[in-house]
Formats: structure tokens, sequence, C-alpha cells
């Protein structure tokens, strides 16, 4: 029932389209069919699926990179009232700099390359992180933690069984909504400075010949790529981390 | 029987002073000269008023709490304490086997567990999470827990607190079975004079804020002989001479 209703309303959003696009009769307002043939097209010349992937590789590095270190700084400044007070306000700067400002000066101070793309990323999402895991970490239970030192828990139990399943659901959070934030970002930073990638691509469709089509096939193709990943791997994750509840 | 004060101390407690905020403006003393034994084979129980400082007394026993004027012999880490928490304390991402086999060392998490399982009654649970228990049951995995680690002294903190008359008569049997069984030396701290009648063996009345030693009284009537009215009367003459501690 649920399902059906979704799939109706994609289909009228898609129908009611194709009928405007057909009345426009205008490049600027491509058709879903259109798209659909830009997909095919680009696809087979192999374009396409070396974008995505570059861009993917971009996101993958970055979103791990972020999430190892945003979590391990986020556990550290909610254990740490000194290290908080040190580093709370450098951090409240980075989470209020525009991606873009970020991004820009990574690329005049590190220069043109991979190693600044990703860091640029990297300083967007990894405030985020540390911020949700900074909450996590302030809320340890402190009676499962007497618990744990009553009973002489060793480090490696105490990380493994007490730790870490209480800062799981935070993780998990940060990571979804972290994934999407970086994709956002990693497409800027390709089309400021990468030559290539689906950034790159949009910029050229747009600069070159204003094509539509193909600027929304790329984000199309692109956005499914991430919404799947979210519902296969993210979205299971989560539910795995909640079996006890 | 009466149990003397000391002979078969496994555990000596004398806190001579502790006081909470010691830097600070005002500064709370918590407790001042508690001074008493925890005897092996025995139930002893400490009684004393809510919040009278029995919960800092027992985290200085448990070493969690080294700031104080005074000394535990053995000392914590050696005299072979453990502990079932008030709440349970399981943790709530681990089903009731694991939350038994995490506490105990490494070298013994792999250890036949099956008799104490079964003499607790928990045979069925030990797959399950601990969201899926009652309270009495969530405290017999608490007092399992416990149990597994054979400790020398056993403490329980209000352990029969917010359970229906069922399941804290049967968790009581619980307890007096594994002491007969074990040898170990049972402290139990309570607000409540009836429940501490039922099975200890030596009561110890302690006043409130600061928690301090107002008398010790052996009951020498064996536990398979306490009827409701001997109970009762005991009560009745202790609330006549700890009117601070009972009437609360």
């Amino acid at each position: 029932m649920g399902f059906a209703t979704r799939l109706a309303s994609v289909l009228v959003l898609l129908a009611g389209w194709q009928v405007a696009a057909s009345a426009a009769g205008s490049r600027l307002l491509p058709a879903p069919l259109a798209i659909l043939d830009f997909i095919a097209r680009e696809s087979a010349t192999g374009d396409l699926w070396w974008n995505v992937g570059i861009t993917l590789a971009r996101v993958g590095i970055s979103f791990f990179l972020a999430m190892t270190l945003g979590v391990l700084l986020g556990i550290a400044l909610g254990r740490s009232r000194r290290l908080n007070l040190v580093l709370d306000t450098p951090l409240l700067i980075l989470l209020n700099t525009p991606a873009l400002v970020i991004t820009v000066l990574a690329y005049i101070w590190v220069g043109l390359n991979e190693a600044a793309a990703i860091v640029a990323v990297v300083l967007n999402k990894l405030p985020n992180v540390a911020v949700i895991l900074r909450e996590g970490a302030r809320g340890l239970d402190p009676q499962l933690e007497e618990m744990a030192r009553s009973y002489r828990f060793d480090r490696r139990t105490w990380i493994a069984h007490v730790l870490v399943p209480q800062l799981q659901p935070f993780a998990v959070a940060a990571a979804r909504s972290g994934l999407s934030l970086a994709w956002k970002i990693v497409l800027v930073i390709e089309l400021l400075g990468r030559p290539n990638g689906v950034g790159f691509a949009i910029n050229y469709y747009f600069v070159q010949s204003l094509n539509v089509a193909a600027i929304l096939g790329y984000s199309i193709v692109f956005m499914s790529v991430m919404i799947a990943i979210d519902i296969l791997i993210l979205q299971r994750l989560e539910a795995y981390v909640r079996r006890w509840r | 029987m009466p149990v003397s004060d000391t002979a078969d101390a496994a555990l000596r407690v004398e806190i001579l002073r502790k006081v909470y905020g010691g830097g600070g403006p005002e500064p709370v003393e918590a407790v001042r000269d508690l001074a008493f034994t925890v005897t092996a084979g025995a139930i002893t129980c400490l009684i004393g008023p809510s919040g009278a400082g029995k919960t800092t007394t027992l985290r200085i026993l448990l070493g969690l709490d080294p700031d104080y004027e005074g000394r535990v012999t053995p000392p914590p880490d050696e005299a072979g304490i453990a502990m079932a928490f008030q709440e349970p304390r399981l943790l709530p991402w681990r089903t009731v086997e694991q939350n038994v086999r995490l506490a105990l060392p490494r070298p013994a998490r792999a250890h036949n567990l099956d008799a104490l399982f079964e003499s607790l009654g928990l045979t069925p649970w030990r797959g399950r999470y601990p969201g899926a228990l009652s309270l009495g049951m969530a405290r017999r995995v608490s007092l399992a827990r416990a149990l597994a680690q054979k400790p020398r002294i056993l403490i329980l903190d209000e352990p029969f607190v917010s359970l229906d008359d069922n399941a804290a008569a049967s968790l009581r049997g619980l307890v007096v079975a594994a002491v007969e069984a074990s040898g170990m030396g049972v402290l139990m701290v309570t607000h409540n004079v009836a429940e501490a009648l039922e099975i200890a063996d030596r009561l110890l009345l302690v006043s409130g804020r600061p928690a301090s030693l107002l008398g010790t009284i052996a009951l020498d009537r064996p536990r398979g002989q306490r009827d409701r009215g001997w109970v009762e009367a005991n009560r009745a003459s202790l609330a006549g001479r700890f009117p601070s501690v009972i009437a609360s």
C-alpha cells in the first residue's frame, strides 16, 4: 500500500513533466524521455560511468577520512572538558564557513589538485561529524561506567561493549547526514577545479551548450547511486545497530 | 546462632569520614564513624533511611571512590567483591548471556555457566536482550553476573525494591540459596526493615546524613523459623529503639 502510493506519486510527477515538456517544446525543459535518451548515449560512450566512478571515489575517500577523524575528535571533545574549551570556537567557525570559501582557499593554498579537493570535503564535513559524536560521548551512561569499573572491564571490553554501542546511533546519524553533504560538496569542488567527475561534466554541458538534458541526466544518475547507497547500506546499518531495542 | 563481630570477617570496613565538596564553600559530610565487618557465610544487612550515605559507602567498598578517611581491609582490589546494583545496569545491546560473560575476566568467559543460569531460572532467557525482561528477571541477571564472579563478598543494593511480593520472595530465596551453597559473605543494603528481618543474620542500623553506625543486632532465630509474627514483633521493637532509622 505504502509502496503503491509512492510509485503512483512518482508516475504522476513524471507524466505531468512529460506533458509540460511536450507543450513547451523547448530544449531548456527537456522531457523525461529525452533525459533517458541522453543517459543511454552517454553511458554507451563510457563517459557517464567514468565521471560517476571518479566522483564516487572522491566521495568515498573524503567520507571515510572525515568520518574517521570526526568520530575520534568528537569522542575526545565529549570526554575532555579542556580540549572542548580549546577547540569549540575554531569548530564553530569552521562549521559556519561556506563550503565554497573552504574549497576556493584549499585550491589556492594546496594547489589545483586531488589532495586539495579531498582536504576541502573533509574540512567541510568533519565539524558536523565531530559535533554529533561529541553529543554522543557526553551522553554516556554513568551507571554503566560505574558497573564496568566495578567489574574491572579491561579496555578492549569497555570499548567494544560499553563505549561503541552507545556511540553507534550517533555515528550512523552522522554518516547518513554526512554522506549527502559530502557528495553535494564534491560536485561543487569538481565544478571549480577538477578535469573530471560529475561536477565537471555538469559544468561542461552548462558552459559549452546549455544542455539541460545532460545536466539533469548526470544529476539523476548520481542521485540514484547515492540514494541506493543510503537505502542498501546505511539504513540497514541503522536497523542493525538498533536491533536490541 | 549469633554471628560474632570479629571472627570470620571477610571484609572489615572503617570509614572515619567522607566529605563531598571538601574544597568548596559548603562541604557535605556523607559518612562519619561507620565501622563494621562482613562475615563469610552470613547475610549482613545495612539499614538506613534513604539518602543516608549508603550508596556512598558502597562506592567506597567497590573501590570506585578512593577519596575518604579510613580503610577497607582487604582493599577492594583484593577482596573479591561483586555487586548487584539496584538498577540492574545491564548492557541493553548485549544478550543476557553476554552480559554475564562479559563481566568475567577473559580466560573465564568460556566457562560452562549452565548450572548458574539454571539455578536462577534464567535458562530460557539466555539469548534474550535485557529490554525483553521484567525488572525481577533483570535483577536475576544482575545477580547471575555477580555470582558468576564467584565472589567472596556479594553486595546487594536494595535488591528487592520495586518488585511485587512474588518476585521479591523468589529473589530472596535465590539469594539465601546462593549464600548457603557458596559460603560467601553478603552485604545487603536496604531501607526496608521487614525485608532485612526475613533473611539477615545481622543488622547494622545506620543514621541518616552523615551515615554513622547506631547499633548492631545479631538475629539468632534460623531463617526457616521466622514467621510473619516474629518479623512484625521485631520490626516494632526496632522502631521503638531506632525511631530515626525505622520511621522513615
